[in-house]
């Protein structure tokens, strides 16, 4: 994470660019796979908001109970790439745990769990 | 945005974090019903969420210049039905013009399958989801849209104009109602288990087949 006194842009360039600084323009990392729906939940927010930057704290309150990751970006009002990125560097100190959305396995689908989605379709 | 609450008497307590997260894809051209669909079934009002694209590339991969004009946002809507807390599923609008090919991608990864909204007075407006679905062999149906009732043709007619196979359903409904969407989705769940189950017996099949007599 950039450090607090690192001053990247000035305050008109708009509202997007912190953001951006603080992640240095790392659109591509995906260290963990976070996908559109991938859960996350942060630990103890209260105590780790205070030892990281604003944008992050936001971010570990965005997911104080579990959401997917574009609830956690639609919520912060940060484009995806940013979101997953900061969601990344917080799992990698472990203030934030996430468990990755169902994946399809090429020739053994899961009819249990689509079982499971047709019947709770059909309970509502 | 589409507002109000749809099913305000539904609890909105999420998913718990071991939760198995699923999602389909609402698709079809612009204006199709997309939104209205999503906010139908959704327990949450629809969320809308941006990603950034840079013109010149084929992702998301540059965007160190972020004055730059080449670079856009492309908006997707989405909602939530918790089935229980171990199980949730995420409906996914997808966007309206069909050239982000970049997000369809990240959309369409994992996903269950498929719904195609189609209007009959702009057909040719869902060829681009169809084609997509079809190469990339995500299940899908179509919905055909009747806004208000008005439906000058038949499912067999429709099913022609679009060239799909006779395999894949096409339903007339109303994007706004929810037992019509509801009956949308149980007939979506319907179609990806049975593709799931005819996938899942040609290797068999094969097997045999190639099996010394
Ligand atoms: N009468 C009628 N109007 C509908 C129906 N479905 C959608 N609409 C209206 O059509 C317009 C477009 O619907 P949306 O749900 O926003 O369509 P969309 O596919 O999300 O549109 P884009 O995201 O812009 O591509 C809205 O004004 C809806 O209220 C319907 O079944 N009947
Ligand atoms: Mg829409």
């Amino acid at each position: 994470m950039a450090s607090r006194d690192e001053v990247w842009f000035d305050d008109a360039a708009g509202p997007l660019v912190r953001p951006y600084a603080l992640t240095r323009g790392r659109t591509r990392d995906n260290r963990y796979g976070l996908d559109l729906v991938t859960l996350v939940v942060s630990v103890q927010p209260e105590v780790h908001e205070r030892v990281v930057e604003p944008e992050y704290a936001d971010l570990l309150w965005g997911c104080e109970h579990p959401l997917s990751v574009a609830e956690v970006a639609a919520k912060t009002n940060l484009p995806l790439c940013v979101v997953k990125v900061m969601l990344a560097d917080l799992i990698e100190r472990n203030y934030v745990i996430y468990r990755t959305g169902w994946r399809p396995v090429r020739n053994t689908p899961d009819m249990d769990t689509m079982q499971k989605v047709l019947d709770g379709i059909r309970k509502l | 945005m589409v507002s109000a609450s749809s099913n305000p008497s539904r609890p909105v307590a999420g998913p718990a974090i071991d939760a198995v997260a699923v999602k389909v894809l609402i698709s079809g051209g612009f204006g199709v019903g997309k939104t209205t669909l999503v906010s139908a079934l959704s327990e949450i009002v629809p969320l809308r969420t941006e990603e950034l694209i840079t013109e010149l590339s084929d992702g998301v991969d540059d965007v160190s210049g972020i004055e730059d004009k080449s670079t856009t946002t492309v908006a997707m809507d989405f909602g939530r039905i918790t089935i229980n807390p171990e199980l949730v599923l995420y409906l996914f609008g997808t966007p309206g013009q069909d050239r982000f090919w970049f997000m369809w991608d990240e959309l369409a990864r994992g996903a269950l399958g498929a719904v195609v909204l189609v209007d009959t007075r702009r057909l040719d407006a869902c060829f681009a989801a169809i084609d997509y679905f079809e190469r990339r062999e995500l299940p899908f149906i179509v919905g055909v849209n009747c806004f208000d009732g008005a439906q000058p043709y038949d499912v067999d007619e429709i099913r022609a104009a679009l060239d799909v196979d006779s395999f894949i359903p096409v339903t007339l409904c109303d994007a706004r109602e929810r037992a019509s969407t509801k009956e949308l989705l149980v007939k979506l769940m319907e179609h990806v288990m049975n593709t799931a189950r005819l996938a899942e017996s040609v290797p068999a099949q094969q097997a045999r087949s190639s099996a010394p007599t």
